[in-house]
Parts: structure tokens; C-alpha cells; sequence
């Protein structure tokens, strides 16, 4: 019922506990041992990786249910659960929070001069919280995972970020982002409280909640809606619920924005899913046009933005909240190819955004600036660069070959089979994005020359080209071979459908 | 077939990637030869499928599944049919003629690796392009031909008026593509399949109006590759690319995409009522507009651009009056005189150190034999005169339109073919005839080197040949090939007095329209002096010399207020909606301030509050109820 573990060792426990255990070995290291300490991060980060790669092969594509699951009662007469485990909804994303640390690790290596140990430790733990978040079937252990990576992503902004706003920044990330996190203890507080009045007793256990959630009244799930509806809507963030987004993610080092649009986004997005809808089925569908609507909004609001950007970082940042907002949408028209393409468009942003903002990094470790007016001609001095980043761009605007194209198109497919037009403000997206990306391709790349001191040395390999040529072809391979992706999330989507009773049907206003 | 097929688009795709990853470290001379392999490669195996198509041979196949969701099951795959068949002949020869030509015309230029790195993803691109089986691998290799194109025009990106000509082909691309991406997601959930074989088996079980409304998104999609008036404005600005990009992207067969789309789509066109009538005024419209601009450009290249615009409205409305198979034989005879053209007016260029301006050629006939004699047999193939290729193709939509009654159709067309032989001797005249109006003591025009005059000998006699693939009228060996899967309704064929009186009167167009030109460009008649008429025709002149102003309009139009309202918004996001975060946060903040007042530390004050709240709390317990 709780689902199935066929290695029979708690593996993911090993995955997700393993960085904080190499964080854990980074504190007792001497501060000035540099190279003992990144050898220590790559070493926990990669071999995590490897881990979650193994985990995402073994995974029964077939089967429908919980897989490498873990459950112990941790509290009884309170009945808390330290639960872990994956299905076709969150494996994808557990191995990209993986897949993304290990690349701001490697990427990290050299532009970490200052706090090298606690910046790697910093990462590790977020790690941790961030695994932990996309295994975790208990409300209660959800949440503490969920929150885990609050800290340690306002550090890394705080701390290694750049500008002299980068306080300001953390600290507005941590507020906006922990009061949302604070609407949903409650809701989880009045779930449980709910839950003792149920003949099988108190509980906030996935599984058991979703055996309850249907008969739950609509007025209740109406709150419910609401209660988990602002800390996902804050962390993907939909549109208007964004602002923190563009100062952390300008601010924040690379290793910062590629996590937080990489992977804690997709948290956000996640726990729609995961959460909000099945605990509020039939609210979430009566409420869906809030979020649908809210999203088609917010893709052409941030495309408008983005169009008008002046500095690399904040374009690409705007470029990720439209990303995000397809993701939204596709989970709330309530049908197969909407939701398969919102997981499609989380995994192929973290790769095309992580992407983007290492090259950003790249970029900024040479020239100093981002700013678009002060660029130029980057295509002649950095040639091998200038085409990775130009393919990941092409990416980003929804080229057929590459990844978010993919999830474009279903996600307007989904949106169609609704409501038909409303596809057209979501499908205007691909005239806009074309339009900011390519421009700044244009003045950052093609036109011109820089007009600062500059020296545009060669990538590093394995430091800056590894990761950065790595994402672009993970883009390029789910862009023409979907087909693994599709069906490792197909068991979990048509059940998740079935749970909330709309086969296939979807969203109608 | 099937074991095979794979390898038309695969093999220039290896050289592609080869070259793309290597090249940078390959010699040149590597380089440029193995893209030409491969593409011979692939010509040689379309040859052998297009033969196996004559023979009756039919392909449906699904590679591999690319896109599974659910019922949404978009497949890589390929379908082979005489329609592909002809596609495959024309892109997969010209791209290899024009190949060979660029080694010769790339030569020395920095970039020249990566040249024949996107000159094969072209060939492969367009050769998916046509043998896609399904919508969405359609739209695939449509982005994709578009990104070379792209990417082959800003090839000198560093040049501020290549990058923007590139940047805006995209674009207005995009915006064609917008409608075609919504059609071919329509096509899905109107049919609940992409497949081109059960979605056009089942047009009758579909409502009209929804019919309708798919043709015309996808007619969007056609009209931005196509370059149709009013998405024409990117084609002429896509003359900043290399010449030979220009020669196969722009003239011979990319842009003949959108007209493939329509005649692969008919079945779909021709259930939806209306639909064809759009197409038909789009056609006439953009081949009046190609034209008339044609007239007066002094650019050598931009003339043949507006010209080939032109060239594709005449197929747009063929396809519109529902001769389909014509409208495939017009882009089968276009793409070989129409690549000879631009290929020649690359060798003038190339000679005269890239000058474009006609105003500054003239008399280069001595100079240049095999260039002027090829770039006159591509002029003549364009104007129409008998046993040229056009006379067969562009004059056989006029007389199907004649005889079908189209009467509007016909007159507008005939009146755009006299335009044609106007120009394009204008053209010769200017280039070729008179004296040197170049620098002739710094410039010395010289013969092309035989890398590139063998591709234009060839590409000459293919245009005068070209022809009789359709010959005779409506019973030629193309019509024979096309008629059973384009099934284009039938008008009397052969030699009847109707066609053999519509055949004079072409000619008759054609031979004014040739002799206007002459003697205005080349015997320089007085009465006729270009400037003269170029004073009387004042208003007229400014505005085919501003091109009908659709750039100032698309810019006044769309671009500076997408721009305006991205600043607005800007502004918005910043003052308004973060603004209001802002807010809540300082109220949060005045709140506190507020509250910390209550603390003052005095152990009265606080003794007094208990009090206070004893006393409230006392009586609201014993409050009589």
C-alpha cells in the first residue's frame, strides 16, 4: 500500500543524508585546506550523483505506487512518519537536484576563493533539503526538508553573492519565501487536526491523507487550496508572487541561481502536485483558473520584461519565471499532456536555465559586468562558449531538437484540449521569447566588443565546460528522444488523474 | 526503402556535426569536399527512392516515437510519395550543386568551417522537412530549416546589418510560426493524430469551420517561410547572407516550404471553406507587391529576392485556384533558375569585390562570358519566352486560371508577368550590356574559378531543360507523377486552340515586357530615359523605392511598442508589484514599531495591563448569559 523498495536497503536515506554527512567532514577539515575540502565536495556530490543515477535506472517505469520506499514511525502516539520515496513524479526531479548540485560543485571549484569550507558545506546541506524535499511522503518531514533549504540558499546569496544589495536580496528571499512556508504549517496543523477525528487516527502520511482528502467538505478544501496555494505560488514563483525572484537570482552567486531557479523552482512547482492538488481534489479543480490564469499572465508579463532587460542575468531570470509559469499551467489544466509537459518543462529548466546562468558566471568571471551595453562581440573571443551558450538559448526559446520545446507543445496542448483559446496568449509566448533571446544573443555575441578590461580566457574543461556542455546536451537529448522521460512519468501522471476523477477530460472554465 | 531512407537526411547531418565539432581543426580543403560527399551521398540515395516511387512504391514508416504522451504520440518518420519525390530531387540537387559552387566562393573566408557546417544541417533539415511523416516532426524541421537560415544570414555576424537581418528573419519566422504551432496543435485535437495518412483520410469527419480555422493557421506558418506579403519583409533583408545561401535557402528551396506545406496539406484546404481564397489573394497580393518593388531596386541581389517573393505568390495562388501539381512544377523550374540567378549574380559580385549596387556595373558581358551566358538563360527562364522553363510553369498557372475562369486571377498574374520580363532585363541590362560604371582602375572583373562556373553551366542547362518535366501541358511527365496524389481538378490539356492563343499572348507579354527594359536600360532611348520617368512618376517611385514602407510600419506597428510596453511593465513590476511588497513589509515593520511602545520596561505598567486583563477576563467568565 505504502508502496514498494526492491533494493531492501534505505537507499534513499544514503542519497539524501549522504552531503550533509560530507558537510559534516567539511566542518572538521582545517579552513585554509582548499583542496582537501573541494576534493571532499566533489567527491559527496558525485558520488550522490552516481547513487541517484543508479536509483533513476532501477526505477520500475511500469509500476505504478512508491518505489525505495522507507517508513518509520518516528513519533507513535502522534503518528509522524519519517517516509520516504519516489514515483514517476518526483524521480526525474530527485535525480535533476542531483544532477544540478554536482554541476554548481564542479563549477564552483574555482570561483570560491572566500569561506571555500562553509560555502561548500552550505551547498551540501542544501542539498540534502532539496533530495529531501522530492522523497518525502509525510507532511511533517516535507515540511522540515522543505525548510532545510531556506538557510543555506540566503547564505549563499548573503554570503558569495555579488552587488552591494546582496543582503537586502537574502533577506527578502528568506521573508517572502519563510512567510509562505508559514501559511502552509498552519494548513498542515489544521490537516493533522483534522486527522484525529478519522477512525484510523491522526496522520500526515501521503498515502493515507489521499484516502481522506475526497471526502474532506469543500469549504475545507477551499482553505486547503489556499493554505498551500502562496509557498509554492511564492517558490516557483507565479506572477505577481515573483519580486524576490529577480534581486536573489541577479544577486546570488552561480551556484545560488542555478539551484534556486534549477531545482528550489521546481520544489514550488513539485508542490502543486504533490500537495496542493491531491489534498484539495475537487477545490483545485473549482480554483484551477486562478493558477492557470495567473500563470498565462505571468509567461507573457516576465516574456515582456525579459524583452527589455539591460543586464544578461535579469533577462535570463525573467526568461525563467515565463519558464516556470508553462510548468504551472500544465499542472492545472488537469490532463495528461499538461501535466507530463509541466514535469517535461521543469527538468528541461533546470537544464536550459542552469545552463544559461553558469554561462552567466562564465561571462561575469572575465568581463566583470552583465550588463548587456557593455558586451560584445563575445562570439569571436570566445568562440567555443559563444556556441554552447547560442544552443542553450535557441533551447530556451523553444527550438524543436531541444528540450523545452518539448514541453511547450504539450503543455499548449493541454491548455487547448481545455479551453482552445487560451492557447493563443500561451503559444504568443514563442514570438516573445525568440525576440529577447536572440537580441541579446545579438549584442552580447555578435555585434561589437566589450567596453571593459577583459580577458577572455578559454573555458576551463572541467570546471566551466563540463557543466556547461553536459546540461546543453541533456537539453539537446530530451529535446529529440522525449520518449524516456515521458515514460517514466506516465504510471504516476494517469494515476494522479484517475485519483482526482478526470481521466482525461482536464480543465474547463 | 525502408532500411535506407534514413540515410537522405543522415548523411548530410554527419557532416553537419563533423564539421560543426572538428572543423575548427580540420583543413579547409577537408572540410568543404566531405560536406560534399555527404550530400552527394544523399542525392544519390534519393535518386535511387525517387526512382522506386516512379515504379509505384509508396512509404509510411515510423522511425522511432518522439513525443509520447498519453494519446499525443508525435513520431520521427518518414513518408515517401511523388510529392516527397520531386522535393527530394530538387533540394537534394540543388544543395549539391551549391555545395560545389561554395567552396569556390567561401574560399579563404575565415568562417569557412563553419559555412559547411550549416550548410549540410540546412540540407538535412529541409530534407526531414520533406520527408516528415506527421505535423509535429513537420514543424520540427521547419524551426530547424529556419534556424539555419538564421543562422547563415548573420554568417558575417559581426556585421551590425547581417546580425539584424538575421535576428528579424527569425522573428517574422516566429510569427508565421506562431499561427503554424496552434494549427498543427489543432490538427491534434481535431483529429487525435498528427500522422499525415489518417488525418487526411478522415477530413470529412471534422466540422468545416474547424477545417477552416486549422487551413489558415497553417496557412500563417506558410506565409512567414513563404515570405507572403504581408511576412515578405524578411527575405529581402535575408540578402545579407553568403550568395549561395541565398541561392538555395532563399530562393530554391526553403522558401518554397510554405508552398509544399499547402499543396502536403490539400486535402485539409481544400474541405475548408474559404480557405483556398485566402491562399489565392496572399498569392496574387505578395506576386504583384514582389514585383513591382522589383522594378525599381538598384541592388542586384535584393531584384532577384523581391523577384523570387514574387515567384512564390504566383505558386501560392496556383495552389489556390487548386492547381496544386502546377504550383509543385513552378517550384521544380524556380528553384533551378532562380538558384542559377542568384549563383550568377554571386559571380558578378565576387568579381567585382562584393559591389551590389547595378549602378555601379555595366559592360561586364566581355568580361564575364560564362556568367552572362548562364545569367541569361536563368533571365529568360524567369521571363517566360517559349521552350524556357517559366513559359511552362509560370505561364501554365495563368492559363489554368484562363481556363478555369479565374479571369481576375489571370489578368492580375499576366500583369505580373510582364513586371517579371521587365525587371529582370533591367537587370542583364544594367549588369551585363553598356559601359563600366565601376572603378575601372582599381576594379579588373575576371571569369569566376570552374569550381563555380561548372555548378552555373549545370544549373543553366537544367533551367532550360527544366521545363519539359511538364511538357506537354498538363500531360507532361511531372503532371503524370503529381496528378494522382495532388488531385488537381481537371481543364482541357495539350495543345487546344485556348492554350495554344493563351501561349501567344504570354509571349507576347513576355517580349514587351523584355523590349520596355531594353530600351530603356540597354538602347537607351530617350523618350524612355529611366530618370525621366522617374521625375513624372515621382510619387509612385518613392513609394516601390520604400518598398510600400512595411518596414516603418512593422516598426511603428510592433516593434517600438513592444518595447514600450515592456518598459511600462518594467516599471510596474518594480513600482507596483514589488512596491506593494515593499508595503506590506514596511507595515509589518510600523506594527512592530507600534507594539514596541507597549514595552516599556516600567514593572507598573505591565501589573497594571495584568490587572486590567484579570478583571476583563473575570467578567466575561461570569457575564450573565
Amino acid at each position: 500500500m505504502y508502496g514498494t523498495n526492491a533494493f531492501g536497503v534505505p537507499i534513499l536515506s544514503i542519497i539524501t543524508l549522504l552531503p550533509s554527512f560530507g558537510a559534516l567532514v567539511l566542518a572538521l577539515c582545517p579552513a585554509g585546506a582548499h583542496r582537501l575540502i573541494r576534493g571532499i565536495a566533489v567527491v559527496a556530490s558525485g558520488v550522490d550523483l552516481l547513487l541517484a543515477v543508479w536509483v533513476t535506472l532501477a526505477f520500475d517505469r511500469g509500476a505504478s505506487g512508491f518505489q525505495f520506499i522507507e517508513r518509520q514511525v518516528w513519533a507513535k502516539s502522534l503518528n509522524l512518519q519519517y517516509y520516504l520515496g519516489l514515483d514517476g513524479i518526483s524521480v526525474l526531479l530527485f535525480l535533476l537536484a542531483s544532477l544540478l548540485t554536482f554541476a554548481v560543485v564542479l563549477y564552483s571549484l574555482g570561483p570560491v576563493q572566500s569561506r571555500v569550507k562553509e560555502f561548500f558545506a552550505a551547498v551540501l546541506v542544501l542539498e540534502t533539503g532539496m533530495l529531501g524535499t522530492f522523497a518525502a511522503l509525510d507532511l511533517s518531514l516535507f515540511y522540515v526538508f522543505f525548510e532545510l533549504t531556506l538557510i543555506p540558499t540566503a547564505l549563499l546569496i548573503g554570503v558569495w553573492g555579488y552587488g552591494p544589495r546582496k543582503r537586502y536580496s537574502a533577506a527578502k528571499f528568506f521573508i517572502y519565501t519563510l512567510a509562505g512556508s508559514l501559511v502552509m504549517l498552519a494548513a498542515i496543523i489544521t490537516v493533522y487536526a483534522l486527522t484525529f477525528s478519522s477512525p484510523s487516527g491522526p496522520t500526515l502520511n501521503y498515502v493515507d491523507l489521499l484516502r481522506l482528502a475526497p471526502s474532506w467538505s469543500s469549504g475545507f478544501q477551499i482553505w486547503m487550496f489556499w493554505g498551500f496555494f502562496f509557498v509554492f505560488a511564492i517558490k516557483t514563483p507565479i506572477v505577481p508572487f515573483h519580486t524576490w525572484l529577480p534581486d536573489a537570482y541577479v544577486d546570488a552567486p552561480v551556484a545560488g541561481v542555478v539551484l534556486l531557479s534549477g531545482v528550489l523552482a521546481k520544489m514550488g512547482a513539485y508542490g502543486f502536485i504533490r500537495w496542493l492538488v491531491p489534498l484539495s481534489p475537487d477545490a483545485s479543480r473549482d480554483l484551477a483558473f486562478i493558477p492557470v490564469v495567473l500563470s498565462i499572465i505571468g509567461v507573457v508579463y516576465a516574456a515582456y520584461l525579459a524583452l527589455v532587460q539591460t543586464d544578461l542575468k535579469r533577462l535570463i531570470a525573467y526568461s525563467s519565471v515565463a519558464g516556470m509559469g508553462f510548468a504551472v499551467l500544465g499542472i492545472f489544466v488537469f490532463n495528461t499532456q499538461g501535466i507530463q509537459g509541466a514535469i517535461i518543462q521543469m527538468v528541461s529548466h533546470g537544464f536550459l536555465s542552469s545552463a544559461l546562468f553558469i554561462g552567466c558566471g562564465i561571462i561575469y568571471e572575465r568581463f566583470h559586468t552583465l550588463e548587456i551595453r557593455r558586451l560584445g562581440g563575445l562570439g569571436t573571443l570566445m568562440g567555443v562558449f559563444a556556441a554552447v551558450f547560442v544552443i542553450a538559448s535557441l533551447g530556451n526559446l523553444g527550438l524543436p531538437g531541444l528540450s523545452a520545446f518539448v514541453a511547450e507543445v504539450l503543455v499548449t496542448i493541454g491548455v487547448f484540449q481545455g479551453t482552445p483559446w487560451l492557447a493563443v496568449p500561451v503559444y504568443f509566448y514563442i514570438i516573445l521569447s525568440a525576440a529577447y533571446m536572440l537580441w541579446a544573443v545579438m549584442r552580447v555575441f555578435y555585434l561589437g566588443r566589450p567596453s571593459v578590461e577583459s580577458r577572455p580566457t578559454a573555458l576551463s574543461v572541467y570546471q566551466e565546460a563540463v557543466p556547461l556542455i553536459g546540461l546543453t546536451l541533456l537539453s539537446l537529448w530530451l529535446g529529440v528522444w522525449a520518449t524516456p522521460f515521458l515514460d517514466t512519468t506516465a504510471r504516476s501522471v494517469a494515476g494522479l488523474l484517475s485519483y482526482l476523477g478526470v481521466g482525461g477530460a482536464g480543465f474547463q472554465p | 526503402m525502408r532500411d535506407y531512407i534514413w540515410l537522405i537526411p543522415a548523411v548530410p547531418l554527419l557532416a553537419a556535426a563533423v564539421n560543426f565539432v572538428a572543423g575548427r581543426r580540420l583543413p579547409d580543403r577537408f572540410t568543404g569536399w566531405f560536406a560534399v560527399a555527404c550530400v552527394a551521398a544523399s542525392w544519390v540515395v534519393s535518386l535511387i527512392v525517387s526512382a522506386q516511387v516512379l515504379e509505384g512504391q509508396r512509404l509510411d514508416y515510423n522511425l522511432y516515437t518522439w513525443v509520447p504522451s498519453g494519446s499525443f504520440q508525435a513520431t520521427i518518420g518518414f513518408y515517401v510519395d511523388p510529392l516527397a519525390a520531386v522535393m527530394l530531387f530538387v533540394v537534394t540537387t540543388i544543395s549539391l550543386l551549391v555545395h560545389v559552387y561554395s567552396i569556390g566562393y567561401m574560399h579563404r573566408d575565415p568562417g569557412f568551417y563553419r559555412f559547411f557546417s550549416y550548410l549540410p544541417l540546412f540540407t538535412f533539415s529541409m530534407l526531414l522537412l520533406v520527408l516528415a511523416n506527421n505535423y509535429l516532426e513537420l514543424y520540427l524541421s521547419w524551426e530547424l530549416v529556419g534556424l539555419c537560415s538564421y543562422l547563415l544570414i548573420g554568417f558575417w555576424y559581426e556585421k551590425r546589418s547581417a546580425s539584424q537581418a538575421a535576428l528579424k528573419a527569425f522573428i517574422v519566422n516566429r510569427v508565421g510560426d506562431f499561427g503554424f504551432g496552434l494549427g498543427v496543435v489543432f490538427v491534434f485535437v481535431a483529429f487525435g493524430t498528427l500522422a499525415y495518412a489518417p488525418v487526411f483520410a478522415s477530413v470529412h469527419t471534422v466540422a468545416p469551420g474547424a477545417l477552416t480555422i486549422i487551413a489558415l493557421l497553417l496557412l500563417a506558418g506558410a506565409m512567414g517561410k513563404s515570405a507572403q506579403w504581408p511576412l515578405h519583409t524578411w527575405l529581402p533583408d535575408a540578402m545579407e547572407g553568403p550568395t549561395p545561401v541565398s541561392a538555395l535557402i532563399h530562393a530554391a528551396t526553403m522558401v518554397t516550404a510554405g508552398v509544399y506545406l499547402v499543396a502536403r496539406s490539400h486535402p485539409i484546404f481544400q474541405a475548408a471553406p474559404g480557405a483556398l481564397g485566402w491562399v489565392t489573394v496572399i498569392g496574387l497580393v505578395t506576386a504583384l507587391v514582389g514585383a513591382t518593388i522589383a522594378l525599381v531596386h538598384p541592388d542586384i541581389k535584393h531584384v532577384i529576392a523581391y523577384s523570387t517573393i514574387s515567384q512564390l505568390g504566383y505558386m501560392f495562388f496556383a495552389c489556390g485556384i487548386g492547381a496544386y501539381a502546377l504550383a509543385i512544377f513552378h517550384l521544380f523550374t524556380h528553384a533551378f533558375f532562380k538558384a542559377l540567378l542568384f549563383l550568377s549574380a554571386g559571380s558578378v559580385m565576387h568579381s567585382l569585390d562584393n559591389e551590389t549596387d547595378m549602378h555601379r556595373m555595366g559592360g561586364l558581358r566581355r568580361h564575364m562570358p560564362v556568367t552572362f551566358a548562364t545569367m541569361v538563360s536563368g533571365a529568360l527562364a524567369l521571363a517566360g519566352l517559349p521552350v524556357f522553363a517559366g513559359f511552362w510553369s509560370k505561364d501554365g498557372i495563368l492559363g489554368f486560371a484562363f481556363e478555369q475562369g479565374n479571369y481576375w486571377v489571370y489578368a492580375l498574374g499576366t500583369i505580373a508577368a510582364f513586371f517579371t520580363a521587365f525587371y529582370i532585363t533591367r537587370l542583364i541590362s544594367l549588369t551585363f550590356l553598356g559601359e563600366p560604371r565601376y572603378d575601372t582602375d582599381r576594379l579588373h572583373p575576371h571569369e569566376s574559378p570552374k569550381v563555380m562556373t561548372i555548378p552555373l553551366a549545370i544549373l543553366g542547362v537544367c533551367s532550360l531543360v527544366a521545363g519539359f518535366a511538364g511538357f506537354p501541358p498538363g500531360q507532361g511527365f511531372l503532371d503524370k507523377m503529381l496528378d494522382p496524389v495532388l488531385d488537381t481538378p481537371a481543364v482541357e490539356h495539350g495543345f487546344t486552340p485556348t492554350t495554344i492563343g493563351l501561349m501567344a499572348f504570354a509571349t507576347l507579354v513576355a517580349v514587351s515586357g523584355i523590349g520596355l527594359a531594353l530600351a530603356m536600360y540597354a538602347w537607351r532611348v530617350p523618350a524612355l530615359d529611366p530618370q525621366l520617368w522617374t521625375r513624372r512618376l515621382g510619387a509612385l517611385y518613392r513609394l516601390l523605392s520604400n518598398k510600400y514602407y512595411y518596414d516603418d510600419l512593422y516598426r511603428a506597428l510592433f516593434v517600438r511598442p513592444a518595447i514600450t510596453i515592456g518598459r511600462a511593465l518594467w516599471r510596474l513590476d518594480v513600482e507596483g508589484v514589488d512596491g506593494s511588497v515593499g508595503e506590506v513589509a514596511e507595515g509589518v515593520s510600523e506594527a512592530g514599531r507600534a507594539l514596541r511602545r507597549l514595552q516599556t520596561g516600567f514593572v507598573g505598567n505591565y501589573a497594571l495591563a495584568i490587572g486590567i486583563g484579570v478583571i476583563a477576563l473575570v467578567a466575561y467568565l461570569f457575564w450573565p448569559r
